[in-house]
Formats: C-alpha cells, structure tokens, sequence
C-alpha cells in the first residue's frame, strides 16, 4: 500500500512539475533581443505572439523553433526596434510577403467571405428550424376540438387503469 | 413541414462535410498561396555566390522570363530535384535563377562542382533576408518570372518531371520561351 501510495506521489510530483515546464515552453522560444523599454519589448512579444508561423501550420511565432519562425522573430525586432515601424505597419510587411496565411485573425475578402458567413448562416438556419418548431408544436395543440379532447382524456384516464366515463358527453 | 425538417439537417450536414472536405484537403496542406502571384517580384541587391564582387538587383532578372530557385545544401529535396533542373538547363532556353537560401557558400560551391551547376546565376542570401522579401518558408521553393518580373507561379516543393510537364512548361511556353527539341517535333512526320 505505501510502494502504492509512493508511486501515485511520485507521478503527481513529475506532473506538476511538468504543467509549468510545458506551458512556458509552449509560449515562448527564448532570443536574446535587447529592447530601449519595456513598451517596445511588450509590443514585440505582442506581435510575435500574434503572427502565425507560416510553416508550422498551428504555432505562433512565439511558440514556434522553426528556422522560420526564428527568423521572422529576428525580422519582427528589427522592423519594431530599428525601422521603428508601427503595429500596423509591421502587420502589412508580413502580410505582403507571407499572405494572410500568417494573420490568425483572417480578413473578410472574396477568398475568405465563407469562413466567415458560414457559422453566421447556420446559426440563422437553427434559430428558422427552431421557430418552426414550436410553431408546428402550438398549432397541434391548439388543433384539438372539444370532442378529442374528450377522448383523449378518456383514452389517459384509460391507461391510468382508472376508467372514468366522458362527462363531457 | 415533415419534408423540410428531413431535408434541411441533411442539407446542413452535406454542407459542413463540404466545408471539411475543402479545408482539410491534405494535398494542399503544406502549400501556401504565395502573397506575391500576379505582383512584382522584390526589390533586391544580392551578392553572387561565386563572385562576391558582383551583385544582381530586380532589374537584372527582367526581359527574359526566369525561374527563381530558393536552394540549401542542407535541403534533402533540394538534392533530389537537381537532377530536374540539370535537365531543364541543358535541353531548354530558361533562364535559371539560384538563390543560396542559409547556407554556407563554400559547402554550396563545393555541391555545385559535384552535382552540377543548372543555374545562370547563383544569388549569396546566406542570411535569409531575401528570402523573407520573397516569402520562403522552406527550401525549395520555385518561382516563375515572367519577362515584366511579376511573379506568375510559385512552387513549393520539389520540382520534378510531372511538375515540369504539366506546370511550368505549359506557362513557359505561354510566355514565349522556346524548348530545344521543339524543331525536333516540327520536323517530325
């Protein structure tokens, strides 16, 4: 019981220790840039956060050790700290080059238009089936006359073992 | 009422495997649409490989359609496509552009003194700065020039006979470069 007891420490120990291990890992590689203040450095770790590395499919820059992603790393730094370009401008001079593959958040043109009005679209298309729904529900309901209500009540109380006559009737 | 609720969630249904099936087509996973098709090819200064004395900018490129190739000696595919591009340099009238993409010049000299040189020129960007101006993610990538420098095709991958055949060539010929074995052909009965 105790070896049991050890072992199930031991791995919530390992586990631990690895959630913080992998979760900084996934943030960031590690440069070795130097920046004039803190705003400039927030703004590049913004960016490179920001951009997707173009070949690694689901990483930002950050999180990615691609060659790559190294070197637009290298290219955000240079185009924030020594071109001294804006968020914007930084933004444009990727995506010139890299298309809007790079951007995570994909702009609204005639390539993209489906991404989307798609959700847009089915969200609409539930909310059309939804209503239809319970309109169906409430005419069926209300479609009753007082005779199959009757029977109907007859036909419940029946079932119940309980066999009442209509006194509707 | 009953119709249209059957036929609806199976309309929604064939549209969201549709969707699916377009966005996660795996032929095209690794293939980005280049940014700079139908667009001027980047402004550059580039140093050649074998002759750091002489650089080479956009206008040099221009008049002739050409095909830019990104290469390393590091690159596995790289090597497996020379042999495609020995044989487009020897049998056709293309010119050939090799940009030396993060390598070390003399590991590429020594490669194309073993292998073969297919290239008119060889561009030095050791450092990788114009391949970012030009949108490489990964060697090799190919682009086709046509003679006003805009950037008509962008390959990424190997270039290979099926490539030759059924994606540059096509486009070559359209732009008016000639193949040798062309008058072969002609003459042919």
């Amino acid at each position: 019981m105790s070896i049991l007891l050890g072992k199930t420490a031991r791995w919530l120990v390992l586990v631990t220790l690895m959630i913080p291990a992998a979760s900084t890992l996934a943030v960031s590689q590690i440069d070795t840039f130097e920046f004039a203040d803190e705003i400039e450095q927030r703004r590049y770790r913004a960016l490179i956060e920001e951009f997707r590395c173009p070949k690694c499919l689901n990483t930002n820059l950050a999180g990615s050790d691609a060659p790559i992603a190294q070197d637009l790393r290298k290219t955000v730094y240079r185009l924030v700290v020594i071109e001294a370009m804006s968020d914007q401008q930084v933004r444009d001079y990727l995506q010139t080059r890299y298309g809007d593959f790079v951007l995570y958040d994909p702009p609204f043109n005639a390539r993209t238009w489906y991404i989307w009005l798609v959700p847009i679209a089915l969200a609409l298309l539930a909310l059309l089936v939804l209503l239809r729904m319970q309109r169906a529900g409430q005419r069926a309901a209300t479609l009753l006359d007082a005779g199959q209500r009757a029977k109907l009540q007859n036909i419940m109380a029946e079932s119940a073992g309980d066999p009442v006559q209509g006194s509707d009737r | 009422m009953s119709r249209a609720s059957f036929y609806i969630p199976l309309a929604v249904f064939a549209l969201i495997m549709g969707l699916g099936y377009i966005g996660f087509d795996l032929g095209a996973r690794n293939e980005l649409p280049s940014a700079l098709i139908n667009k001027p090819f980047p402004e550059f200064n580039a140093r050649l490989l074998d002759d750091a004395e002489q650089t080479v900018t956009r206008d040099d490129l221009l008049g002739k359609p050409a095909m830019v190739n990104v290469w390393a000696t590091w690159c596995p595919t790289c090597l497996s496509e020379h042999g495609e591009l020995m044989r487009i340099a020897a049998t056709t009238d293309v010119v050939i552009v090799g940009v030396n993409y993060k390598d070390r010049p003399d590991a590429a000299k020594q490669w194309l003194a073993q292998y073969g040189n297919p290239y008119d020129w060889v561009l030095d960007d050791r450092d990788g700065l114009l391949g970012i101006e030009m949108g490489v993610y990964g060697a090799p990538e190919t682009f086709l020039l046509n003679a006003q420098g805009e950037v008509v095709y962008k390959r990424v991958g190997d270039i290979n006979p099926r490539i030759w055949r059924d994606e540059l060539e096509p486009r070559f010929r359209l732009l008016g470069v000639s193949m040798s074995g062309d008058s072969a052909v002609s003459t042919a009965p």
